[in-house]
């Protein structure tokens, strides 16, 4: 039986996407684990940023979407900060939100109205802003 | 000196009192901030797709009516300084992207604006020594944790502020004004940022292992520079109250109030009161109410 081992298959359209959005090479990621390792927010994930990186190389775009990673990302950049690769693993989780988030669907993170009314009186304008640039469309 | 200062979306309402204390302190130590004039909010995130030039044109509106009425801008929040620092960088450094974006806010900025934090102007400006000999009150070797978070140091590259891993600035300033720095692993950590919107219980947990980490150190208060990690480490310690009922709290003051009070400005003026945690209690041990 032939084998044709191909980069093509791999390189799926999911993981192109993520790449032009973020600006990154995904290829470049070697799993050292860094990312999450240094990640003040993974307790809370379903899979560490490096787990998003190689499942979005492998095509796995329904893992990737239906996990919290990119949704709980703080973009606080520590991984960005200490990735021995030098890929901005925080574009990388952007670029994911992104890929919901532009869908014709809105499908919107964070809606106003849900917020309490207690909150919204004590919350600062700053995370307000920075909440919805990142969790709506 | 003058400088054209930025204040930002918080500065007027909730972080009242890391602005005035800022202004005040200015006067006394001999620089002027300037209010830049028709400023908008800088948008409190750096956009980090690379196809969102449109998040780019409010910090970069910013930047070009800053050269216009001046050339070094000064913010107090470190989310402001990163977004409008990082704006600058990528405006210097990407032509197809500069040309895009001044066509698109109709202006014609090339990048040459100067920004600095406030505790720069600190640093390099009054100077360290000369900010010793201002102090008129003494702090009583207050032990303060000097909290970074995210967004003055990071990116490294593109923020040049301090060291990556260990910076200093912070200690340094904490030690002019007569307080004692309290050196803690969670200095440079995020405090949950925009994640007290989207995942309470995730901010909640950042700002516990923080103020923890701080206490556990022999912090009797914390400092930030920031008013999104003010709100999640000081009005955010009523969840961690609910979850953790044991945490005994801690006051986190802005440096700017701290520098007001060394500078022996009247403590009403500080706005203490503004602060979740009230510092009162712990000021008035040292004396200093």
């Amino acid at each position: 039986m032939k084998i044709e081992i191909s980069g093509r298959r791999v390189h799926n359209e999911f993981a192109q996407k993520v790449e032009e959005i973020s600006g990154q090479n995904l290829f470049a990621c070697y799993q050292c684990g860094n990312c999450t390792a240094g990640c003040p927010v993974s307790f809370a994930m379903d899979l560490g940023p490096h787990q998003v990186i190689r499942f979005s190389l492998l095509g796995l775009e329904e893992e990737v979407l239906e996990s919290n990673t990119f949704w709980v990302c703080a973009s606080c950049l520590q991984c960005t900060s200490r990735c021995p690769k030098g890929l901005d693993i925080a574009r990388i989780m952007e670029a994911i939100r992104l890929v919901i988030l532009r869908k014709k669907e809105r499908l919107d993170r964070l809606e106003a109205g849900k917020l309490s009314e207690e909150f919204l009186e004590r919350v600062p304008q700053i995370a307000l802003i920075s909440g919805f640039r990142k969790f709506s469309s | 000196m003058e400088y054209l200062y930025f204040p930002g979306c918080t500065l007027y309402t909730k972080a009242k009192n890391l602005d005035e204390a800022g202004r005040e302190c200015a006067k006394v130590l001999g620089f002027e901030l300037k209010e830049l004039s028709n400023w908008t909010c800088c948008g409190a995130t750096f956009p980090l797709a690379t196809d969102n030039i449109m998040a780019l044109a409010p910090p970069s509106r910013i930047l070009a009516r800053a050269k216009e009425e001046g050339s070094t801008l000064t913010t107090l929040c470190s989310v402001c300084f990163n977004v409008i620092k990082r704006t600058n960088r990528l405006i210097q450094a990407d032509q197809e992207k500069r040309e895009k974006i001044n066509t698109f806010i109709e202006m014609d900025y090339q990048g040459d604006a100067q920004i600095l934090h406030y505790l720069e102007i600190l640093k390099r400006d009054v100077g360290f020594d000369a900010l010793r000999t201002a102090a008129k009150r003494d702090l009583q070797g207050m032990k303060v944790a000097p909290f970074y978070g995210c967004m003055l140091l990071r990116p490294f590259e593109e923020m040049e502020f301090d060291d990556k891993e260990a910076p200093t600035i912070f200690e340094e300033f904490l030690e002019a004004i007569t307080c004692e720095p309290v050196d803690f692993p969670y200095k440079i950590e995020c405090c949950g940022a925009f994640q007290s919107v989207g995942a309470p219980e995730v901010a909640t947990e950042c700002a516990y292992a923080i103020l923890s980490s701080a206490l556990r150190n022999g912090a009797e208060a914390v400092t930030t520079t920031c008013p999104l990690c003010q709100f999640n480490i000081d009005s955010m310690q009523k969840e961690i109250h609910e979850k953790y009922n044991d945490f005994p709290g801690i006051p986190v003051i802005y440096f700017t109030q701290l520098l007001g009070l060394a500078l022996g400005l009247p403590v009403e003026r500080l706005d203490f009161g503004r602060n979740d945690v009230d510092p009162r209690p712990l000021l008035m041990e040292k004396g200093l109410l």
